[in-house]
């Protein structure tokens, strides 16, 4: 029996090649994991039925030294993502039985990578909260304490990581559905440059927002993720060419920013304050410069965020009107038959942002809401833009406070929301950032996971890699 | 601020229908949330940002049309996911 518990990717790569096992051997044990621990957690929604002959055909390309890095790893997809004759709901009621009709960019570069694709794990409905309470198919539990919610939206993608059913998954990120579970599941979670890695063959959520990223249990492996997904698409006219991607230069000597301003206005848990200072002690004392940043308009973020979303949302969401795919509920006439159509496939929280993107987009509104956020927004870019002259990352906590209990904040939404406050501004700013583990802070009786959150300018994955792996040296 | 006959109309206008025991709570959690995100008004005239553009690097991405994939390929499983279909055909109801 392989130990999952101490493997990572790095580790698995070195193992496969040396012939210390086989990819079947890999996956087979995951397999037997996922047996015996799924059923309580729920993180897989399905797990594939060709898990072993994905890994036999790893294991011949391995024999054939034709491996790369992801060749033989066993990894886990968010529900959201189309893979070629296999379910894909994102975890709404609207979509069951849906099959994918093409692979989505990010899945064929893991088939052809000759990663093993172990099952599509659960989220949010449409990745449409901080919890994964609001999937249609059930609740997954946080494998650090299961009386809590593992974070999400990619709340199952976090899970199976953490409690090794997978050695890495795929999230999608657009107010922080990578960051914060990975903070609350104690793993890291990465959200690259808007416009590094293609979302063709994922759902939309929020077009201006998204984009998809690791999970992972290093630094490293997140990294070799990364660079085996990222890169130019023409599905995706946002994805960024290559050549625009700046040259790496290294500087000896990095200089970090924390906005003071802005961690101490909003209700940020004083156990992850305590936690945060530890980690710029440790970065301090491995050589790093820590000065105050005041980026003015962050405080906005939030705000423009619950604004742009919901607009872009509605928008989105269009297109589940029963005919062309999903569920399709027969009403007295046509607008009857959508009326019902998503009355009935959506649940509460989906149809709710579908409402208020439809408020603030609306004639005699849009000028109130959604032109006076896309006006915040363009003041944060700017914001980091001018703070980026002066440091090289931006640091504050993943979240405000550790995991809640399950169930406890699902009848307030603006609490649920308050939960993204320090992810959603790289959102905003399209930039990248990680959450990597960072110790854990006590909560009465429990020690529940805290993530430490680093944002990098634009197109700069490089210097975030770096911080990274020195915040959890 | 927002009122549950606004509700009924948004509902109507994004084409879901909202039960009428639902109305009040789906409208007191949106008036929770407008009223927060409400603070962008806050922003002036004055802080208004140059030419930043709002989104992305990449702009008009555009290509020529052309090297279609062979007719029919995705044919059979597009239409496998349609609620309602005709041999190759995907129903849809009346409109007028």
């Amino acid at each position: 029996m392989i130990n999952l518990s101490e493997l990572t990717i790095a580790k698995a790569r070195k193992h496969l090649d040396d012939g210390d096992f086989t990819a079947v051997e890999l996956a087979e044990s995951y397999l037997e994991n996922i047996a015996k621990k799924n059923e309580e957690i729920f993180g897989y929604i399905e797990v594939y039925s060709d898990v072993l002959e994905q890994a036999k055909r790893a294991d011949e390309m391995i024999k054939a030294r034709k491996a790369v890095s992801l060749t033989g790893i066993p990894l886990a997809v968010k529900d959201n993502m189309l893979v070629l004759g296999k379910e894909a709901t994102s975890s709404s009621k609207i979509l069951k039985g849906h099959i994918g009709t093409y692979d989505a960019t990010v899945i064929a570069k893991l088939k052809e990578a000759g990663a093993v694709l172990l099952g599509r794990t659960n989220m949010d409905e449409f990745a449409m909260g901080s919890s994964t309470e609001t999937s249609a198919y059930g609740k997954t539990k946080n494998p650090r304490d299961m009386t809590r919610v593992p974070g999400g939206s990619s709340g199952g993608s976090a899970a199976v990581v953490a409690s090794d059913m997978a050695l890495g998954s795929l999230g999608s990120d657009t107010g922080g559905s990578i960051r914060q579970p990975a903070a609350f599941c104690g793993i890291v979670g990465m959200k690259p440059t808007y416009g590094a890695v293609s979302r063709f063959g994922l759902m939309a959520m929020a077009s201006s927002l998204d984009q998809i990223g690791p999970f992972t249990k290093t630094v490293e492996d997140a990294e070799i993720i990364f660079d085996a997904i990222r890169g130019c698409d023409p599905m995706d006219s946002t994805t960024i060419p290559g050549d625009l991607y700046p040259k790496k230069e290294e500087k000896t000597k990095l200089k970090i920013g924390i906005p003071r301003d802005f961690l101490s206005m909003k209700g940020l848990d004083a156990s992850m304050l305590e936690n945060f200072e530890a980690t710029i002690t440790a970065l301090k004392n491995k050589g790093y410069e820590i000065v105050d940043v005041s980026l003015p308009y962050m405080k906005y973020s939030l705000a423009t965020y619950y604004i742009l979303m919901p607009a872009e949302v509605s928008s989105n969401l269009a297109r589940f009107d029963g005919i062309r795919f999903g569920l399709s509920e027969i009403g007295k006439d046509v607008s009857d038959s959508y009326k019902k159509t998503r009355h009935i496939g959506f649940g509460e929280e989906v149809r709710r942002r579908i409402l208020l993107g439809t408020y603030v987009l609306s004639a005699g509104y849009a000028d109130a809401y959604y032109n006076k956020a896309i006006q915040a927004r363009k003041l944060i870019r700017k914001d980091f833009d001018t703070a980026f002259k002066d440091v090289d990352v931006i640091v504050t906590p993943t979240t405000p406070s550790p995991a809640w209990k399950l169930g406890a904040k699902m009848d307030d939404p603006l609490q649920m929301y308050l939960a993204d406050i320090f992810t959603v501004p790289a959102n905003i700013a399209e930039l990248p950032a990680i959450s990597v583990p960072s110790g854990t802070v006590k909560e009465g009786e429990n020690e529940l996971p805290a993530g430490f959150h680093i944002i990098a300018p634009y197109m700069r994955e490089d210097i975030l890699f770096r911080v990274a792996k020195d915040a959890t040296k | 601020m927002i009122t549950t006959e606004d509700i009924q109309n948004l509902a109507n206008l994004a084409r879901i229908e909202v039960a009428d025991n639902e109305t009040e709570s789906i409208r007191k959690k949106m008036e929770g949330v407008l009223e927060y995100v409400s603070e962008v008004q806050g922003l002036s005239k004055e802080d208004e940002s140059s030419d930043t553009p709002v989104i992305g690097l990449n702009h008009n991405v555009l290509r020529e049309d052309g090297d279609p994939h062979e007719t029919g390929k995705y044919t059979e499983s597009i239409v496998k996911n349609a609620p309602e279909k005709e041999g190759n055909y995907i129903k849809v109801r009346k409109i007028l």
